[in-house]
Parts: structure tokens; C-alpha cells; sequence
């Protein structure tokens, strides 16, 4: 659906159902340069599951107006006013990779808003590659085959998409391309590269929280994944095995199992 | 920069041989097997009724019944996917009905689609007879004619449709142009790229959106199975413009879904699928998808055979005192020679046209006495066949219709088979001695 925050006309994913205000409202926040897309493979069951859904395309990027927002705080901010926006006064976030910096300083800001925080791929910090940057920042589709090469583990380099007839790599990179890649994945990058809240965040983040990781993450490995983890309080860690960054895409069935586990514990609907 | 740094900024993503082999596979997911599986079954079980609905709302993915998808089916279609650099494929029993499904997505009764003029037979049949029985329309154009395929787009095109090396004649179409013109016109350029695979060209790296094989052909290489598929490019954006309501507009069939928004570069596909298999069930067998896969792991090392053979082939043809006229695109006067150079580097393919002397009698005498090449009507076979057109694939068309496909009563159309090129040679010695006796050495 599209509507407005700020203005500027934002289009969301609500998972192939009408949305509903009378239902607990579920924000997913995609990865750098990416679109709601990446997240087809877990929204649509919580729509058809009694939740409102959003997956946002964020400012910029995939189908959503306006320009791409330069740092992780004002992001954290947009996904703010996008829950002000919809007409609802609380909401669980769901992230992946930038994401979960995006998420991770909202719950921080907004500590009222948000009930539970789920982080795909996560780390405190997500230092950039320097070549990497410079590629994206100078708009070589270079940039989009390296981050797909790193995002995807060994496994997920063969294809073996969950949904029949997809190949991984080429479908995440046609995403990545979608729009001018120094607008979206070179400020992105950026945006990540220069946050340094995230370990500080965490310490401040009181509400349920899991973090999914996978054993062949090289973009957020699972060490900075737990680094993350043990700094808030009762926070869950699940590590998928012989899977890469691209978990949501590459081992869909087991991120939406544990997914749902949490929200549905933590997060459920509440009946009259 | 250094080599070192060089390395680092160097995607490792698998290579076209490699993922010829490999994409589409997990080992590890299939108890170990080192080959792909059959899954020989209509079926798959449900955990529970919670999961049924799931995969039935494509909330997630997975496998309800083989004429919508099938594992062994799904490897194919990856591969295939992967090889031509596409977002998603969708396998069919054929190359006519990867045709036929792919226009009955794209279009809807009162559409209108530009068509390339060469093609194989059936496929001018499906567009000249059969599709406007179904209320589309076609202008065919001849595919040297760039022009043409601008003037003859309407309000009501959907798409422009050509096979990127004609069926039979070997005239190339400007796939890089014509695809300009199509996306100005905010529609689709569906190229049939049987003849080349992707070793030979990727159509969506020259701006095709949607590209369909035969793979009973090259891809597959023993002429022992019967397949099709489509590929999506990922790149079209079909909300650009209003031409599409039934890929952008809530969907009827699947809760008000939207495929453009909810699927992106793969809608095609998912919408071919989950309509098109559904109701029309062009579906593939696993067996002859497991087929193909085994001829697709060595398609690069076929086809520098097919194309060295072929290149040979023409040298032969092009000094016989029995020929009129040989079309290949590695011909330096052939008209297209210079757009094979662009969009074919590694080799032009192995499809030769050439004009016997003699007429239709000394051409039907040379196809009744070579012996190693077969007679039939199939082509991109390991073994070399050969066939007249006029008098068999294209044998519905009339004259004037054969004369506008670029089809003439003395053409023998020739698919260069991997064997031993003296072989060959000298079996087409035999054709053409016999060629040029016609009466006494007939076989009738």
C-alpha cells in the first residue's frame, strides 16, 4: 500500500493482505539497498496470520518517494513517524543487516513504541569495506555482484531457492539495481559505516529480543552477531547453519519458524 | 591497483561452466546425493493444515502438486535461470508451450503483439492462426527490418516477440535496438534464443526481458527429451504504465495479491506459474527434466564442437560446385555478419541454410541418400540432421507466406552435429553425388 510520512509517499508490502488498524502491527526493515522484497518469504505468513503488516520500502529505494535518508538515527526516526503515520501507537520491528541498526536505534529512541525487536544478520556496528564503499559510492553495478557474492554462503552460491524456479543471486542483485546504486546502496553503506551507537543502544534496550544469525555470514559474522546479543538484557540467539547472510532468502523456512516462535511468544494477538 | 587488491574486489560468484553443472543443487538437502534426484511424484505432504495453506497462499515456498512445481524440475529451472543471468525460470513440456504460456501471462483478449517474421513454422502458425482465435492480435516484421518494429507498434502492444536468429534463413535480429524501441513503447522484448543457449548470447545482458528455449534442443543435446522454459530478466518494470492490470492490479485467484508489487523481478514468472501452470498445466515430467540437466552439464564443451564443426562446415559448403548459396552469420557477406560478431563472440551456432543446385528434386534426392546425417524434423541434436523446410516444418505456409518467412523450394536447413567432421563431410559427398543424379538413385 502507499500513504505518507512526512509528506513524502512511502510504499509498504502488507504481505498480500488488506491492512487492518485493529490488528498488532509487524515493521520490516530490509538491508542496505535493498526493497521489501527481500522479506516475501516471511510477511505473508504473518498477514494471512492475524497481523498487520508493513514491509517498508524505505525512503529512496524500491517503490517509496523521496531520497534515500543518510544516517541510521534519522532512519530511526522515519520508521517513528511511519507508525505514527499508520495510526498506531506501538509495533514490533524486524530488521536485516542495516536494518537491524536502523531497528536497534528506534527501540533505543522509542523505547515505548516498540515491543520486541527481531535482527537478521545483526551487529552492533557494520564497518564497511572500503573498496566496497567506493564502489557503490561511485555507481559501479560492481558493487551489487560483490555484495551479493558476500552475502550469500557457500550453500546459497548453488541456488537452491525455497520458491521454485528462483535463483538467489540474480534476484537479490536485480533488486540492488533497481534504483541508481550511489543513491541507495552507496548511502546506505555510508549511513552504515559511520553509526558507532549500536553497542550503546543495546545496553539501553530492555524489551524482547532475538537475534538470528548464520555460521556463513562473512557481512555480520556470528561473533559480532553475539557481541551484539550479550549486551541486551534476555536476548535470544539463534544461529542457522550452513547458510550466509541472505538467511531470509537462502534458509527462508527455518528464519520464518524461529521468527515466528518469538513473535507469536512475545508478541501475540491479543483475543477479546 | 595492485593484484592483491585486484583479487579482493573480484566477485566469486561460479561461472557459467560451473554453475552449468552445479546451480539449482544443494547436495546436502537431498540425503547426499551427488546427482540431482527424480522426484518421480504428483505430490508432496503437508505438515499440517496450517502448512497447506501456506503454500497455497505462496506464503511460503515449496511443492503442492507437479504440474505446478516439482524439485528435480525446480534444479532446471534455477540452472537455466542462472545461465542466462535471469531472476527466475519456469519449465514447460516444450518450447511451444513455454511460447504459448508466456503470451497468454503477458496478454489478454483485444492485446496486440509485434512479431519477428522468421521463425519456425509452428511458432508463425501459434501467431498467425491460433493466438487470434484467443483474441490477439500479431503484425509480423521482417527481423532486418529495425524500423518496422516501431511503426508497427499499436495503442493496444503488449510485447515484441522474434527469435534473435531466424528459423531458417539465419537473419539476426538488432536485439539491442528492437529492445530500445520496445521499452520505449513500455512493453517487453520476449526473444526465443533456442539456436544460440546462453553459451553462445544472453539475451537479457542486450536488453531482452523475457527470453524462451526449446530445450529439446542444444540445451538438452541428445534428442531423447521434449522441454521448454522461459527466463526472466527481473529488469522490466511492469508498473511503468497501465498495460498490464493483470500483473500490478489485486489478483482475483491469489487474495487480491499484486504480483509486480509483492514479487518485482520475478512477477513473470510467479504469475506464470501460479496462473498458467494452474489452469493451463503445461508442466514438465521430472524424468525429462533430469534429461535435460545431464545435457546441460556439458553444454559448453558441446557447443564449441557444434560451432568449430559448423565454421568447418561452411568452408566446405561455401567451395562446393554442387551449392548455390550458403547462410551462416560467420560469413563475412552474410548481411548480419557484423551483428554476430557483437552479440555472438563465442561462436555463430551450427544452424546452416544453403541452396542446393538443382531445385527442390536434386534437394530431396541429397536428403534420401546421406546416411550419417538424419532426416528429421528436429535440429541442435548431437548428430548432424538435416531437412528441406519447404517441404516439411513449414509445409503448412503457403507460397507467399513461405516467401516472407525468407524460405525458398531449394533451401536444405542443417544442424551441425559433434561428430567427426570427415564424417560428415563425407556423407554430404554422397548427398550431393546422388543430388546431381537425381532419378537414378532415389530410394522411392
Amino acid at each position: 500500500m502507499k500513504f505518507k510520512v512526512n509528506g513524502v509517499e512511502v510504499f509498504a508490502s502488507t504481505g498480500g493482505r488488506p491492512f487492518d488498524k485493529k490488528k498488532p502491527l509487524i515493521i520490516f526493515v530490509h538491508g542496505s539497498g535493498l526493497t521489501h522484497m527481500t522479506w516475501v518469504l516471511q510477511t505473508r505468513y504473518f498477514a494471512f496470520h492475524g497481523y498487520s503488516v508493513l514491509a517498508l520500502d524505505m525512503p529512496g529505494h524500491g517503490l517509496s518517494g523521496g531520497e534515500s535518508l543518510k544516517t541510521i538515527e534519522d532512519m530511526a526516526n522515519w520508521i517513528s513517524d511511519v507508525i505514527d503515520a499508520v495510526g498506531y501507537k506501538e509495533a514490533s520491528l524486524v530488521g536485516h543487516s542495516q536494518g537491524c541498526l536502523v531497528i536497534l536505534e528506534c527501540a533505543f529512541r522509542f523505547p515505548k513504541k516498540i515491543k520486541t525487536l527481531s535482527l537478521m544478520g545483526g551487529a552492533g556496528a557494520i564497518p564497511m569495506n572500503p573498496e566496497l564503499l567506493s564502489l557503490a559510492e561511485n555507481d559501479d553495478p560492481k558493487a551489487v555482484d560483490l555484495m551479493m557474492d558476500w552475502a550469500h554462503g557457500p550453500a546459497g552460491h548453488f541456488g537452491g531457492h525455497p520458491v521454485p524456479g528462483l535463483y538467489h543471486i540474480n534476484t537479490g542483485g536485480m533488486l540492488a539495481k533497481s534504483r541508481t546504486i550511489k543513491n541507495t546502496l552507496g548511502i546506505d553503506f555510508r549511513a552504515c559505516d559511520n553509526y558507532k551507537n549500536g553497542f550503546k543502544a543495546a545496553k539501553e534496550i530492555k524489551i524482547p529480543t532475538l537475534s538470528i544469525l548464520a555460521n556463513g555470514d562473512k557481512m555480520c559474522p556470528v561473533k559480532e552477531g553475539k557481541k551484539l546479543a550479550d549486551l541486551i538484557d534476555g536476548s535470544k540467539v539463534e544461529i542457522i547453519d550452513n547458510c550466509g547472510h541472505m538467511m531470509l532468502l537462502e534458509e527462508a523456512d527455518k528464519v520464518l519458524n524461529i521468527l515466528k516462535k518469538f513473535i507469536l511468544t512475545y508478541f501475540p494477538i491479543k483475543k477479546n | 591497483m595492485t593484484d592483491k587488491k585486484k583479487k579482493s574486489t573480484d566477485p566469486k560468484t561460479y561461472k557459467f561452466d560451473t554453475l552449468s553443472l552445479h546451480a539449482g543443487y544443494q547436495p546436502h538437502k537431498n540425503a547426499g546425493s551427488r546427482q540431482v534426484p527424480i522426484y518421480q511424484t504428483t505430490s508432496y505432504l503437508f505438515d499440517d493444515v496450517d502448512h497447506a495453506a501456506a503454500l497455497f497462499n505462496l506464503e511460503r515456498g515449496g511443492h503442492i502438486y507437479s504440474r505446478i512445481s516439482n524439485p528435480t524440475v525446480a534444479v532446471l529451472e534455477e540452472r537455466v535461470a542462472a545461465l542466462e543471468g535471469g531472476t527466475a525460470a519456469l519449465a514447460t513440456s516444450s518450447g511451444m508451450s513455454a511460447i504459448f504460456l508466456t503470451i497468454m501471462t503477458l496478454c489478454e483478449a483485444g492485446d496486440h503483439l509485434v512479431v519477428s517474421s522468421q521463425l519456425y513454422g509452428g511458432t508463425v502458425n501459434l501467431f498467425r492462426l491460433t493466438l487470434p482465435k484467443f483474441g490477439v492480435k500479431c503484425t509480423f516484421v521482417k527481423p532486418r527490418d529495425t524500423e518496422g518494429f516501431k511503426k508497427a507498434i499499436q495503442k493496444n502492444t503488449k510485447g515484441i516477440f522474434g527469435e534473435l536468429v531466424g528459423n531458417p534463413g539465419n537473419e539476426i535480429m538488432n536485439m539491442p535496438e528492437i529492445a530500445k524501441i520496445a521499452h520505449n513503447a513500455g512493453v517487453p522484448l520476449i526473444i526465443d534464443a533456442t539456436y544460440q543457449t546462453p553459451y553462445l548470447c544472453k539475451p537479457i545482458d542486450h536488453g531482452a526481458d523475457i527470453v524462451v528455449h526449446s530445450l529439446t534442443k542444444w540445451m538438452a543435446g541428445h534428442g531423447s527429451s521434449m522441454a521448454g522454459i522461459l527466463v526472466e530478466g527481473g529488469k522490466f518494470d511492469w508498473m511503468q504504465n497501465d498495460k498490464f492490470p493483470t500483473m500490478t492490479k489485486p489478483y482475483e485467484g491469489y487474495h487480491g495479491l499484486s504480483f509486480a508489487e509483492e514479487f518485482g523481478p520475478t512477477a513473470f514468472t510467479m504469475k506464470a506459474r501460479a496462473e498458467g501452470m494452474r489452469d493451463f498445466g503445461p508442466c514438465l515430467s521430472p524424468q525429462n527434466a533430469w534429461n535435460v540437466l545431464q545435457g546441460i552439464e556439458t553444454l559448453s564443451v558441446r557447443m564449441q564442437k557444434h560451432c568449430s564443426n559448423a565454421e568447418k562446415m561452411v568452408e566446405y559448403l561455401l567451395s562446393h560446385e554442387s551449392v548455390a548459396w550458403v547462410s551462416h552469420p560467420s560469413v563475412p557477406d552474410h548481411p548480419d555478419h557484423d551483428l554476430a560478431k557483437k552479440l555472438l563472440p563465442h561462436g555463430k551456432g551450427s544452424m546452416i541454410a544453403f541452396g542446393i543446385k538443382g531445385g527442390k528434386e536434386a534437394g530431396e534426392a541429397f536428403i534420401n541418400n546421406v546416411k550419417l546425417a538424419s532426416h528429421l524434423a528436429n535440429v541442435g541434436d548431437t548428430r548432424t540432421l538435416v531437412i528441406h523446410p519447404a517441404s516439411s516444418t513449414h509445409s503448412q505456409m503457403d507460397e507467399a507466406t513461405l516467401k516472407f518467412a525468407g524460405l525458398s523450394q531449394d533451401m536444405i536447413r542443417l544442424s551441425v552435429g559433434i561428430e567427426d567432421f570427415d564424417d560428415i563431410r563425407n556423407d554430404f559427398e554422397t548427398g550431393f553425388r546422388a543430388a546431381r543424379r537425381p532419378r537414378l538413385v532415389s530410394n522411392q
